[in-house]
């Protein structure tokens, strides 16, 4: 993102500044006639065509910055300690957090609406659902923007890196309450995490995880990988 | 220069026949009122009637985007003369702002107006190649204008589904609540892009086919050349929309699953099939906007315009290129993303042949006599605005950089940066340029300098605070900042947009009463109050049904200013060789 600000903004100032110095530089005056240039000869788009081939360098350059970002982000999802699901519905967030066995889609399973936890440093993998209509997984602070697609499981990963509370919002339209759908993310140190896992299963009564199987199971075929870092 | 001397025709001019396809196309009978100024085939008539609807759709685009931003500046109370606005309504503000600007503004004025207007006149063709087909163009789109303008009053109000129209919230009433709204802006969005297709086949016919004897495709003016590759793009990518609006038609009244996943469907399906559209539609809508400028530029600074053959070429490759970027919209939509490298890859290269046109017309100026008028305040704004368009697309173009900034404010700033220059900056240039030439009378020069800095400002004090909002995290389409606490300290700079939106508004006053005033009390223009090389302004302001009196002969390209060896520093296309004006 620097990278790109710092070339495109070179470019910018250069351009406007060189506008605004024509415009300025070449008023008419009296007596002073316009210079015929018609820019046809190889000499003179030089001007035009050395700049642009500069540009192109640039655009590359920005790409090849941009492509190791974006592997890592989105193309390769690294051995996580955690594994969770997602889903989007009309208009709230359902996590599915595994228990203390640490796989999803089992009995001790701890889903609640608007609030994941995670603990601190650590790789999470997520699975991507959508009940209804498009909707986007989103945590500003973490960089983290997924779509979620009914019919989809998306697979995506991040890792938070600084504890605290992060808010979890829809970045894609998805109907009259989309502005208030909204989530929580807190980032718990490793004690936190166990604590607030233990007190969850404690209070969880045993027929609620099979009640509840909204969670997203792993898809039947291999889904596009995609995930986001911290 | 006084008007006389620069109006003596040639002496000897080798006149040619009218061109066979045109004989028949105009009968010489005289016309009533309502042939005239209504149910007229006169191309310069339905561009008239294309520029005032889509003026007037603009001023409505512009209200409701006044009342979305009083919401957002003042959540907790209610706009004045609008009243509450709950969140669908205000999904539903969001959707229509942003059809009716692209859809019902951008195109019926640079393509309708604009298109219509100069294509024959730049030409010296006596109208275009199928003016029936043409007046049937107008009235279509008027039906389209009326549909979309009805379905705020049908119950369930004007579609919330966002102006891109995604399923599954689109294809589903229990999803979006609107009833009626959804399939008529469908409609209204088919019927409009049936309207184009026709004109668009009619620019392209009449570009190739009629040109006056002598015109190579190297004469044409660049306006010409910008309309006649925005059409064919229009052409080859309106085809995947249409389709996808007929099957999201289908799925939302039939019950077909074409985007319904529980069917079989994929609703991603019509996130390429829009794009496939939607992307190359954003160059529609650029490239007459560069030709305006094209045109005025060369006039008011005394040059040719820089590199002519380079820019055709460069707009070609954008044509060309437009088509395979469409994926960057959807980096995170849930497409493979292998696909995003490629198509960022493809994405930042269009930043090559755009810049070439864009440095090509700052070479313009350089060692020019530049006088700025109105029409060249506008052209050089638009330069410099866009500029800033075309800087932030980068940051979206890369797929890393769109992860964090897709669906914040930081887009809409970008869109609107890359939009508002062609559209409005260059429709004002136009209308200052060839207002004379529609109406034959002058604008007021003053009027339109204080249009011209009370918009540049304003424009700048409302998009600049978004690229701000959208990298602190704002995310577009909230209609409650309120509810995220991360935003409330953002206030200040929402409050900043709206003030600038009211400005902008403001400062259209004196273009109001500058366009209406003038048609009464502006001074008697002439034939060519700009001293313009371009046939149009070889023909009486306004000129006569059927254009000219005879077939011009073209002699030269249309930008020969201060050419060496004349006293004159302009060189009217049609003058002979060795002729002194």
């Amino acid at each position: 993102m620097w990278v790109i600000t710092l070339i495109v903004g070179v470019w910018f100032v250069a351009a406007e500044g060189i506008l605004l110095w024509f415009t300025f530089r070449y008023r008419k005056k009296d007596g002073v006639r316009a210079a015929y240039v018609p820019g046809k000869s190889f000499r003179q788009t030089g001007w035009i065509l050395i700049p642009c081939v500069a540009i192109l360098v640039c655009d590359l350059a920005i790409d090849a910055f941009g492509e190791r970002v974006w592997k890592t982000i989105k193309e390769k999802v690294p051995p996580a300690q955690l594994q969770i699901g997602v889903e989007g519905r009309q208009w709230a967030w359902t996590f599915t957090h595994p228990g203390k066995d640490g796989i999803l889609g089992s009995p001790d399973d701890i889903v609640i609406p608007n609030e994941i936890h995670v603990p601190v440093g650590e790789n999470v993998a997520f699975t991507l659902g959508a009940a209804d209509c498009l909707h986007s997984f989103w945590v500003p602070e973490l960089r983290l923007k997924q779509d979620a697609v009914p019919g989809r499981h998306i697979q995506g990963w991040f890792r938070a890196t600084r504890p605290g509370s992060y808010g979890v919002l829809c970045a894609e339209l998805c109907g009259v309450a989309h502005g208030l759908m909204r989530g929580t993310l807190y980032v718990d140190t490793e004690a936190d995490y166990e604590r607030w896992l233990d007190s969850r299963i404690a209070a969880q009564p045993a027929s609620q995880a099979a009640a509840f199987q909204a969670a997203p199971t792993p898809a039947p075929q291999p889904a596009p990988k995609t995930g986001g870092k911290s | 220069m006084s008007e006389a001397t620069i109006l003596e025709p040639p002496l000897d001019p080798p006149r040619a026949a009218p061109p066979a396809a045109h004989a028949g196309a105009h009968d010489d009978a005289p016309h009533g009122f309502w042939s005239t100024y209504f149910f007229s085939t006169d191309h310069k008539h339905i561009a008239k009637q294309y520029l005032l609807t889509g003026l007037c759709m603009a001023v409505i685009g512009g209200l409701l985007a006044h009342v979305m931003r009083m919401h957002l500046a003042f959540p907790d109370r209610a706009v004045p003369g609008f009243g509450e606005v709950p969140a669908g309504t205000y999904n539903a503000l969001i959707t229509m702002h942003g059809t009716i600007m692209i859809f019902f503004v951008a195109m019926p004025v640079l393509l309708g107006g604009f298109g219509n207007f100069l294509i024959p006149l730049m030409i010296g063709a006596r109208d275009m190649a199928f003016p029936r087909l043409n007046m049937m163009s107008y009235w279509t789109f008027l039906v389209s204008c009326l549909i979309l303008l009805g379905s705020f009053f049908v119950p369930g109000g004007a579609s919330p589904a966002g102006w891109t129209a995604y399923p599954p919230l689109s294809a589903n009433v229990a999803y979006s609540g609107a009833a009626w709204g959804v399939p008529l802006w469908i409609a209204a969005v088919a019927l409009e892009f049936v309207a184009f297709l026709m004109g668009g086949i009619n620019f392209i016919t009449t570009a190739i086919n009629l040109r006056a004897p002598g015109m190579k495709m190297f004469d044409l003016p660049m306006m010409v050349w910008m309309q006649l590759v925005a059409s064919v793009i229009f052409l080859f990518s309106v085809g995947p929309l249409v389709a996808g609006a007929v099957l999201l038609l289908l799925d939302r009244v039939a019950g077909t699953g074409f985007y319904n996943p529980g069917a079989g469907g994929d609703p991603l399906l019509y996130q390429h099939l829009f794009w496939f559209f939607g992307h190359p539609e954003v160059y529609v809508i650029l490239l007459p906007g560069l030709g305006i400028v094209a045109e005025i530029l060369p006039v008011f600074a005394r040059k040719p315009l820089f590199g002519y053959r380079m820019v055709v070429y460069a707009t070609l490759a954008t044509g060309v290129l437009s088509f395979i970027v469409w994926a960057h919209h959807q980096f995170v939509s849930g497409i493979d993303p292998r696909l995003a490298s490629a198509f960022s890859i493809t994405t930042i290269l269009i930043s090559v042949p755009v810049a070439i046109t864009m440095f090509a017309f700052v070479a313009t100026l350089w060692r020019g006599a530049i006088e700025l008028k109105a029409a060249m305040l506008f052209a050089i704004g638009m330069v410099g605005v866009f500029f800033w368009g075309g800087v932030t697309g980068i940051i979206n173009g890369s797929a890393a950089a769109d992860i964090y900034v897709h669906d914040t404010y930081f887009v809409v700033a970008h869109f609107h940066y890359a939009l508002i220059p062609p559209v409005f900056f260059s429709l004002f240039a136009g209308i200052y340029y060839w207002y004379p030439k529609m109406f034959g009378r002058m604008l007021n020069e003053t009027l339109g300098k204080i249009h011209f800095w009370g918009t540049f400002l304003f424009v700048n004090v409302t998009f600049m605070p978004m690229f701000g909002l959208g990298l602190r995290g704002y995310p577009r389409r909230t209609f409650d900042p309120r509810v995220f606490a991360h935003l409330g300290d953002l206030h200040p700079l929402q409050l900043a947009a709206t003030l600038g939106t009211i400005g902008l508004l403001l400062f259209q006053i004196p273009f109001v009463l500058n366009f209406f005033g003038s048609l009464r009390f502006g001074a008697v223009a002439g034939k060519n109050p700009w001293r313009a090389n371009t046939l149009e302004w070889t023909v009486p302001s306004p000129p006569g049904h059927g254009n000219f009196e005879g077939t011009p002969v073209v002699y030269r390209g249309p930008y020969e200013y201060s050419a060496p060896g004349r006293d004159a520093d302009w060189f009217p296309q049609d003058v002979a060789p060795g002729r002194p004006l």
